[in-house]
This record gives structure tokens, C-alpha cells and sequence, in this order.
């Protein structure tokens, strides 16, 4: 899909999960498509292509991005993180997974991959959020399974045991 | 039981919450091609021409297919069920010389990146003459298929009594109208598929994100002259269903018919708008309720005339309009009812069951019907529901109306009604909360409590399958005819299986979806995959655990009084080191002769054919306060209190009645498919369908009951769409609490900001309070 003969194509450089990843795309491709098609990370997950459900949501340079709205070419020079490079290499889960894991905070898992990176980002900046806080923090992701209630529980949870690994580290 | 009842952690979640999850577009084959829909822009229109010569030109496109190219598979699907008043008309892989709705497919486009087959959609020239077009349930609108004149697909009357003389008997009467709007189930990933032909097996491999894989076998089968054994369809991860993947689409049939054609794999993979445009909906409905009653509030009489919107097609016959009028007393006495409907084409999108199915109709109509009552004759509206509920005494209870499958009546088969209500009004403290919110409203806030009740139809027929099986290697595996949309299913059928043969949960492998499992298979809608497919897996389960204690003894040369399990292995109870693993059994039993005396295998096959449906019962409580201003509904307390039978595992169920609440909140509050009077969808976008986000929904308090059914092996009664039925119900009963005798009445649904407005009491309209 990156590549036809007479089509213009750039060459697009990003550390992805902590590695480096080239390709040659066209210039329209989305990072969505890129990271999916092109790259096999397929965590990240198009629910609305209009940015609405934010299913798609990834880290570009630290900062929630919906890759459903962005063209593959920004993403040249940057750090893209996905739910595939959450939980480290390791064999275990982040905290946050672990989190959503024991609170049944999620169900089809559709929009999970996307309301991860959103609350890993938020909780990040915001260690000691209040419920109302991170009901906020989460309007912009559209969840049809679960009615949020799991979802903000293992948020205060995460948050929760995050200070307690900085307080005792 | 040792895992039925436990809040077991799902063993899904690891893969799911590491991006290692496989839904539908995940599937990547070498040499696949990507196909886009061409959609008719008009409601009604004779498709005069369709020219693919540009599109064909385009670079990366690899065919193009219109309803002239589809050959013998060009007919109409099979409708399920059938019915003998139903009309019915179903719609064919790609529309023929008419197109009946905007979003309906009419050509195909086929290329090797998904970015060339949408620039080739553009260039696809086709004549369309539009036609005048249904937008109404009024009589004399245009025909919507030529030999249905009048558009009644389906006309039926359902009665206990004689309800015309219950009501010129009864001491009171009273009548409301009632409108219920569209919505749509709306998971987060749409519909999708992919599709790969095999030459040389002769077998077409389909993957489906859809709730009914065996199904689509069957159609594809039918359409593309297949034997059933030469096409697999597996349900991968499927995100979501809630009803708009219950149907069998042109999709599900046309997709495999392009891999077939090209001998190429095809993914197909549905945009959000095409969701919008045409995934199949529900909910429209017009009520006129006339109630007799008494001066305690005693209901003696009661008749619903209802006019359904079906769409332009009928792939599930009558099915929703029948739920409506079959469940219309819910969980009350009611001696004489007459409930009937006319359904009505119009040239808009389908109509199909989605989560709740008919049944929040039927509960928003009664339940207005309890308020209405209530306020008649001054009582209180949960004293009025206790004096009319089906008490345990009467269990079961026939309400003398036939059930939607025509298999019988509606009878509930257990439950305890009284205490359900009586619990949830506890919880909710509803005394006190009616107080508060008086005293608030006498600050001048417009703060009230609503109170709704209901039974859910649960467990249909008509049946499903399972195949448990231990391998050589150990492994256990257990197949089901169900498949998942998150429900959990993977965890809870793995937690039957494990206390049937004395391991955990996690020892035994739960693969659902895919026809190559298990030969027959149902599938997962009307709350019945726990019920139905649980109960299977138990039966199986137990076969393969008799089966393998039998070798046991045999194989250790011992009486079965001195056998002892210890995980997936039996000893000698009396020698503990003479063992022998469910591994070796099932080598045993793989090279069984005849004086063995078992079939070879360690394993079973069974269905479970329930005998009739089993119904769960619940009632919730609400507080909201209605902000004059923004005419948005707050809703600041949500009590449930839920009954359905055995819980496999409570942790779950919370989450099934947490969601189903929340979509019930959409549907109440901010979800509403609109058309224009062309039939142009005016809401294509969640720009403009509003899905309730985490700053909608509130923190809900749940209580569980457990009545166990006496329908299933385990008790079971299914719980997936019981936490939608009564949340508009209660919401109406709120704000009209809340907006006080002066406010309006509520009488449709979805209740947006415009409508709220008109129901503000004349004090706080114009009251100047807009800074």
C-alpha cells in the first residue's frame, strides 16, 4: 500500500517501543495504517477513523495521539509508543494492565489499547487523581462494553499503587 | 462448585491488554487484496446503469463486481425466523435493478491497498432514477417492495381475556401515545471480514467479526453452492456485537464470493459511517396504551396498539415487534391484555434485534404505564409496582400471551419479584432519596427519583452445542457453538468445565466461534450464550469426567470408591503412588477396542435443547437533577438490583449490567438515528450520535439475587441485555419526578436536550435565569 510506481514516497524514521523503525510511505498514509499494516502492531486498534472513540490513540513523543489523524510522515523523528511496548519486555504486565486486569476493566478489548496509552500519559502528569478527574481524563475515549465504572476504578488503583512504589522507592 | 461462583479474572484479558488480541483486521494473508462497498446514496432509486470502466482502469483495482456479475449467488438471503403473518423480504449480496435505502450495497471494489479501492469507488459511474421514497408509518406511503402494497410486513395480535370488556368493567381508565427512536448497538469495531479460498482443499476459510458464525456457513453455503464442510467460519476477537453482528449481512456472503472469484484472500473491513449507514437498527416504535385499573392502582386491563418501523428488509422476520408484544405485562398480574402491532417497511436501514431486543419498548411502555397509574390515583409509584407484581407464590407465572417463537407462552419460570424491588429500594434508601429530592425541589432544583421493574427473556432455544475434549497430550479443550463479543464467555465457560472435571479454569483451553469445533452451533444473542452454552459445556463435561473416571478403574485395576483425584490425574486412594494422568486415559481411550468398552476418545459432544426460555428480573432506582439551562440530565445515584439465577461469576455479570446500563443511557439521553424526509441520514458521525462517555455514566451500586432456574443443569439465567431494559423506563419516571406536577410528561424516547426543555415546568422557562 506504500509504494506504486509513480507515486511519491518518503522515508520515515521513529523509535517505536524503544527501537528504531524505517519505511517508505506515501504521503497520505496514516500512522495508523503505518504502525498496522506496515509494522505488524496491530494493538492499536481504528474504531472511528475520525478521531472521535480515540480506540487509536498511541504516544507521539510522550504526548496521546490519535494515529487515525496524523499522517505517518509526522511521525518522522519521533518516539512512538503503543500498547505492544507497554508493559516492557518482560513477561508481566504494567501496572496499569495489571490494574485493568483484577477490576474487569475491560471486555471486547477493542478500546483498551487506546484507553491505556490515554491513562498512562494522564497519570504520568497527574499521580493523585480524583475520580471526577479521571472521568474527565477519559471523555475523549469511547468504551461500549463496560460503562467506565471498571475502567475508573483501576485507574484510582494504578494511580494509587504508583505512589506507593515512589513513596517506598 | 469450586469455580462456578467465583470472581475469577478473565483469561482473555493478558493477550487483550497487550495488543496481542486478534480481531478480524488483524488478519493479514500473503497476496491480500482489500474490497470497499459502493453504497446507494438514495433511499429509493432504480439502479438504471452501473459503468466500472474508469474504476477499472485504476491502478492497484483487481475487479469489480455489480449484482450482474454475482451470477447464482445474486438471490435473496434466507430470513430467520420465520413466521406465518410475516411478508417478508431480504436483502441479496448487492442490490439488483433497486436500491432500497441509503447505505444499501451496490457494487464492489476489489484492489490491493485499501487506499486504491476507495479512489476507485469515486470513479464508478452509476444511473440512478431516485424514487419516491418511505420515510413515515403512516399508511399510503410508496411501496417498499412492489408486492407488499401496503408495506405491512407483518400484522399480529396477542391476548389474555376479553381486554375490551376489562376495560369498559374496570372503575378507571386512562390512555397515553408513546414514540420510541432509532439507535443502533454501535460496538467499537465495526463489522469485518476475511475471506481466502483454498483451490486445491476446495475450502473457503472465513474470518467474521460477527455473533452468529455458524450461520454465515449456512448462508454461504446456500449462496455460493457449497457443502457446509467446505466452508470454516471462525469468529476471531471480535469487538463488540450488542446486536448489530447478529444478522447475517450482504457482506458476510459477498466477501467470500470475491476471495472465491479471484482465488486471492479479500479483508473487508467496514468504516464508521458505513456502520452508521448500514448496520441494522432498532427501537422505533409508536405506542397507544389504553390501562383499566382501580383505585388502589390495581391494573385490571390493558391494550397496546403499536406500529413498528422493520426497515426496508426482514432478516429477522418479526422478531423484534413480537418481543415487544409478547413481554408488554413484564413482571405484573395483569388479567386481560391485547397487545398488537402492525410492522411497516420503510426505505431505511433494516431492522434487527440489538441489545435488549423489543423488550426496552415493551418495559418503558408498562413501566409509563405504572407512573401513569401511580399519578391517577395519588400512590406512591414503587407501592403501586409491589401491589402488581407476580408474587413468588405465583411462580411460574403464565401470562397467557404466546412467547415470539411462537413456541409457547411467556411463562416465568421462577424468581422473586417483591423481594428484587424491595431490595433495590433498600439500596437506593428510596424513602429518603424522594425526600432529598423534595426538599430540592423546593430550593427550585428539579431533582427526582424514578423506580423501574422488569423481566428479561432469557436462554432461547434451540440449543447449543459443546465438544470437550482431553488429548493425548493432556490438553483440555473445550468447543462451543457460541461465540464472544466480550462477554466474558472464555473465562466463565472454562470455569463450568473446570468443576465438571475437578481442575481450574486454567487448564482448560475455551475456543468459541468457529465452525470447525463444533458441527452444530447457535451463537451468542438473547442473553443465552452462559445459559444455553454453559449448560452444553456442563453436559459434555460431565460425559468426559464419567468417562474418564471409567478408565481410571479399569486402567489401576480398582473399585471407583477408591479412586482419588488430584488435578488432571487419578490414583489409587489406598496407594497414592499408583496414578495414571488425563493425559494417559486419553491415550487409552484414543486406541479403545471393543473390550474396553468405551468409544474411542477421551471426549463428547453434547447439546443442551432448553425446554422453554428462563427469565431474569430486576429493578433499578435513579436520581438525576435536570439542569433547566443546559437541559442536561444528571444523573447523580444509579441503584440495581439484579436476579439471574446461578452467577458463574459475579465480577462479570457486574460488568455486563454496568455496560448494558450505560448503553441504556445513550439510548435514553443521547442516542437517536435521525433521517430527513429523503431518508438521508442525518446523524452519520460520533459528532453527531452521541455514545455516553465516563462523564455520562454513573457509579453504580448492584445487588445480586440468585433464584436458580429450573430450565438448566446449573440454575442459569443470562444477564447480557437485562441492565439496558429498564434504563429509559426509570429515567422517564425521574425527570417527570424531577419536573414535578407543572413539568410535561415524558412519552418518547431518546429524551435530548430539546425535548427536556419542553417538559421544564412553565416557572423555569423564561424565568430570566441566564446570566
Amino acid at each position: 500500500m506504500t509504494a506504486r510506481p509513480g507515486l511519491a514516497t518518503h522515508g520515515v524514521t521513529a523509535i517505536v517501543n524503544g527501537a528504531e523503525r524505517r519505511a517508505r510511505v506515501i504521503p497520505r498514509l496514516l500512522l495508523a495504517d503505518l504502525l498496522r499494516e506496515e509494522w505488524g502492531l496491530t494493538g492499536t486498534h481504528l474504531g472511528c477513523e475520525h478521531g472521535a472513540c480515540g480506540a487509536c490513540t498511541v504516544l507521539v513523543d510522550g504526548e496521546p495521539t490519535r494515529s487515525c489523524l496524523v499522517f505517518a510522515v509526522q511521525v518522522d523523528g519521533c518516539r512512538v509508543d503503543t500498547v505492544e511496548g507497554l508493559a516492557g519486555d518482560g513477561p508481566g504486565l504494567h501496572p496499569l494492565q495489571e490494574a485493568f486486569r483484577v477490576r474487569h476493566a475491560l471486555q471486547c478489548g477493542f478500546c483498551t489499547p487506546g484507553i491505556l496509552m490515554t491513562l498512562v500519559a494522564y497519570l504520568r502528569l497527574h499521580p493523585a487523581p480524583s475520580e471526577t478527574e479521571i472521568r474527565e481524563a477519559l471523555s475523549g475515549n469511547l468504551c461500549r462494553c463496560t460503562g467506565y465504572q471498571h475502567i475508573v476504578q483501576a485507574a484510582l488503583d494504578a494511580a494509587a499503587a504508583g505512589r506507593e512504589a515512589g513513596a517506598s522507592a | 462448585m469450586k469455580f462456578v461462583g467465583d470472581r475469577h479474572l478473565r483469561k482473555e484479558d493478558p493477550r487483550l491488554l497487550t495488543g496481542r488480541g486478534r480481531y478480524v483486521a488483524d488478519i493479514a494473508l500473503p497476496g491480500l487484496l482489500h474490497a470497499v462497498l459502493l453504497r446507494s446514496p438514495h433511499a429509493h432509486a432504480r439502479i438504471a446503469r452501473v459503468d466500472s470502466t474508469r474504476a477499472r482502469a485504476h491502478p492497484g483495482v483487481v475487479d469489480v463486481v455489480t449484482f450482474a456479475d454475482l451470477g447464482s449467488a445474486g438471490r435473496a438471503m434466507p430470513m430467520v425466523p420465520p413466521h406465518a403473518e410475516l411478508r417478508g423480504h431480504n436483502f441479496a449480496p448487492l442490490a439488483g435493478d433497486r436500491a432500497r435505502f441509503v447505505g444499501e450495497p451496490v457494487a464492489a471494489v476489489v484492489a490491493d491497498s485499501r487506499y486504491a479501492a476507495e479512489d476507485a469507488r469515486e470513479l464508478l459511474d452509476v444511473e440512478y432514477e431516485p424514487l419516491p421514497s418511505a420515510q413515515t408509518l403512516a399508511s399510503g406511503a410508496p411501496a417498499v417492495h412492489d408486492d407488499v402494497a401496503d408495506n405491512v410486513a407483518g400484522r399480529v395480535t396477542l391476548a389474555r381475556g376479553d381486554v375490551e370488556a376489562a376495560l369498559r368493567a374496570a372503575p378507571r381508565v386512562a390512555s397515553v401515545r408513546l414514540r420510541i427512536g432509532r439507535g443502533g448497538g454501535q460496538p467499537m469495531e465495526t463489522r469485518g471480514l476475511v475471506a481466502d479460498w483454498n483451490a486445491a482443499l476446495g475450502q473457503l476459510t472465513v474470518w467474521a467479526s460477527s455473533q452468529v458464525p455458524h450461520q454465515i456457513r449456512q448462508f454461504i453455503a446456500d449462496l455460493l453452492d457449497l457443502a457446509p464442510h467446505q466452508v470454516r467460519v471462525l469468529a476471531p476477537d471480535v469487538g463488540g456485537g450488542f446486536g448489530a453482528k447478529l444478522i447475517v449481512y450482504p457482506e458476510d456472503v459477498l466477501i467470500p464470493f470475491l476471495a472465491r472469484r479471484l482465488a486471492r484472500p479479500v479483508r473487508f473491513i467496514e468504516d464508521r459511517l458505513e456502520h452508521m449507514l448500514a448496520a441494522t437498527q432498532e427501537r422505533e416504535q409508536e405506542h397507544e396504551v389504553t390501562v383499566g385499573f382501580d383505585d388502589a392502582g390495581r391494573l385490571l386491563a390493558l391494550r397496546d396498539r403499536f406500529v413498528h418501523d422493520t426497515g426496508a428488509y426482514t432478516p429477522r422476520g418479526l422478531v423484534v415487534p413480537l418481543l415487544t408484544a409478547s413481554m408488554l405485562t413484564g413482571p405484573y398480574r395483569i388479567p386481560a391484555v391485547e397487545s398488537s402491532f402492525e410492522s411497516r417497511y420503510t426505505h431505511r436501514v433494516p431492522v434487527t434485534p440489538y441489545r435488549g431486543a423489543g423488550q426496552p419498548q415493551a418495559v418503558f411502555v408498562i413501566e409509563r404505564v405504572l407512573d401513569l397509574v401511580a399519578r391517577e390515583t395519588g400512590r406512591d409509584r414503587a407501592q403501586v409496582r409491589l401491589a402488581n407484581l407476580v408474587r413468588t407464590e405465583d411462580m411460574p407465572w403464565h401470562t397467557g400471551l404466546p412467547n415470539y417463537r411462537g413456541s409457547g407462552h411467556v411463562v416465568l419460570d421462577s424468581g422473586d419479584l417483591p423481594s428484587v424491588l424491595r431490595r433495590a429500594l433498600e439500596s437506593a434508601r428510596y424513602e429518603a432519596r424522594g425526600a432529598e429530592a423534595a426538599a430540592a425541589r423546593a430550593e427550585g432544583r428539579l431533582v427526582g427519583v424514578g423506580v423501574a421493574c422488569y423481566v428479561e427473556l432469557t436462554g432461547v432455544g434451540p440449543f447449543e452445542s459443546a465438544r470437550v475434549r482431553v488429548d493425548a497430550g493432556g490438553r483440555i479443550t473445550a468447543w462451543s457453538g457460541v461465540s464472544t463479543q466480550g462477554q466474558g464467555l472464555e473465562t466463565t465457560l472454562a470455569q463450568v468445565a473446570a468443576d465438571e472435571l475437578g481442575v481450574t479454569p486454567e487448564d482448560v483451553a475455551v475456543i468459541m466461534g468457529d465452525t470447525a469445533g463444533v458441527e452444530h452451533g447457535t451463537g451468542s444473542f438473547a442473553s443465552r450464550a452462559a445459559v444455553v452454552g454453559g449448560s452444553a459445556v456442563a453436559l459434555a463435561a460431565r460425559d468426559v469426567y464419567a468417562k474418564a473416571r471409567l478408565l481410571a478403574t479399569r486402567t489401576l485395576g480398582i473399585a471407583e470408591a477408591d479412586l482419588e483425584q488430584s488435578g488432571a490425574a487419578f490414583a489409587d486412594r489406598r496407594r497414592p503412588e499408583r496414578r495414571v494422568t488425563f493425559a494417559e486415559l486419553a491415550r487409552t481411550a484414543g486406541a479403545a477396542t471393543a473390550a474396553l468398552g468405551v468409544e474411542p476418545g477421551l471426549e463428547s459432544t453434547r447439546y443442551f435443547q432448553p425446554t422453554d426460555m428462563t427469565y431474569s428480573s430486576g429493578a433499578h432506582v435513579a436520581l438525576v437533577e435536570l439542569d433547566p439551562l443546559s437541559a442536561i440530565v444528571r444523573i447523580l445515584g444509579y441503584w440495581i438490583s439484579h436476579d439471574s439465577g446461578r452467577l458463574i461469576n459475579p465480577l462479570i455479570v457486574e460488568g455486563q449490567l454496568q455496560g448494558a446500563v450505560a448503553l441504556g443511557i445513550g439510548s435514553a439521553l443521547l442516542e437517536e438515528i435521525a433521517y430527513d424526509e429523503a431518508g438521508q441520514l442525518l446523524a452519520g458521525s460520533y459528532m453527531d450520535y452521541l455514545l455516553p462517555t465516563a462523564t455520562d455514566v454513573p457509579t453504580m451500586v448492584i445487588d445480586h439475587l440468585e433464584t436458580l432456574s429450573p430450565l438448566n443443569p446449573l440454575g442459569l439465567k443470562g444477564v447480557g441485555e437485562s441492565g439496558t431494559l429498564p434504563v429509559p423506563a426509570v429515567l422517564a419516571s425521574a425527570i417527570e419526578d424531577a419536573v414535578g406536577p407543572q413539568g410535561g410528561r415524558v412519552t418518547r424516547m431518546p429524551l435530548g436536550p430539546a425535548r427536556l426543555l419542553d417538559l421544564l415546568p412553565p416557572t423555569r422557562l423564561g424565568s430570566g435565569e441566564n446570566p
